[in-house]
């Protein structure tokens, strides 16, 4: 186990298995979302309340979780990247960043267009947004920290601090349904007991949720790789990899 | 099939967003392979050099 963990360390190590992984993780992804999307907009009944606006939440939910998941990977590996000095946690970090910004987008463009004609408006100030929209700005400014030092490893350790300090907008995330008065709904899914949901309207999600995780892997595994290169340009083995 | 396009009359809303989460797939993906197609060129010319030096 902990030597798996070690070799995790090593880039060229990384490099093969995650150009391994790629097209296994691209088909899963396919295959979920696929049936996530036949089966939410398709086969799913309409909510007795929201009517057919509820299949946005195919798109919305798995979104912004990914969002979330993407942003506490990045704050992890640039954590392992600052502590033990592992190059390839910031590597990873590096990776995460784009990925996740790009969800966080969609997740807050999907709620927007599913606020029109539930509550009314695109956008309210209300704390499930508003911490919503400040992560995409963490991610904006974890992407543009790192290149603004001449030294790269500096960038790499300024990029892990914010993410870091940014991890602290995860949790208010997720509970600010919870803690504050929010036009947001609370959890529908991760509910303690059973989902808020019957089985013909979960599954597509959870699909959904499956699918969006596995393409978040699969391009994340093609962003390291660029990483790894870009990083290790000098090194023997890239040469015998850029070769083969 | 025109009542699963109008979707309860929510198309101009659920349709827009089940298409911008395809631009993110596709943009995220072609994005990627861009990132390491740069990458590889990169390491190609750094190769390059250090030979032609």
């Amino acid at each position: 186990m902990w030597t798996w963990f070690y070799k995790l360390a090593s880039p060229p190590y990384v490099f093969g298995v995650a150009a391994a992984l790629t097209p296994w993780f691209f088909a899963l992804a396919a295959l979920a979302i696929g049936y996530g999307t036949v089966a939410g907009l398709v086969f799913a009944p309409p909510d007795y309340q929201q009517g057919d606006a509820f299949r946005i939440i195919y798109v919305h939910a798995p979104a912004a979780w990914l969002s979330l998941f993407a942003y506490t990977t990045m704050a992890v590996a640039g954590s392992i990247g600052l502590i033990w000095r592992i190059k390839m946690g910031h590597a990873v970090a590096a990776a995460t960043a784009p990925i996740g910004a790009s969800f966080t987008l969609l997740a807050l463009v999907t709620g927007s267009l599913w606020g029109r004609p539930m509550w009314g408006t695109y956008w309210a100030w209300d704390p499930r947004l508003t911490s919503e929209l400040i992560l995409l700005f963490l991610y904006i400014g974890v992407m543009s920290l790192r290149p603004a030092f001449e030294d790269p490893a500096r960038g790499d350790r300024a990029a892990a601090l914010l993410s870091i300090v940014g991890v602290v907008n995860v949790p208010i995330i997720h509970y600010s349904v919870l803690w504050w008065n929010s036009l947001h709904q609370g959890a529908t899914v991760a509910k303690i007991g059973k989902p808020a949901m019957p089985g013909s309207m979960l599954w597509p999600l959870l699909s959904m949720l499956l699918g969006f995780m596995l393409f978040y892997g699969a391009v994340l595994c093609i962003r390291v790789r660029g990483e790894v290169l870009n990083r290790e340009r000098q090194a023997t083995w890239v040469r015998e990899a850029v070769k083969s | 099939m025109r009542a699963f396009w109008s979707m309860g009359g929510y198309a101009r809303y659920v349709w827009p967003c089940f298409g911008f989460a395809g631009a993110v797939l596709v943009w995220n993906l072609w994005s990627a392979r861009g990132y390491l197609a740069a990458a590889r060129i990169r390491a190609v010319r750094a190769m390059a050099m250090d030979e032609n030096v």
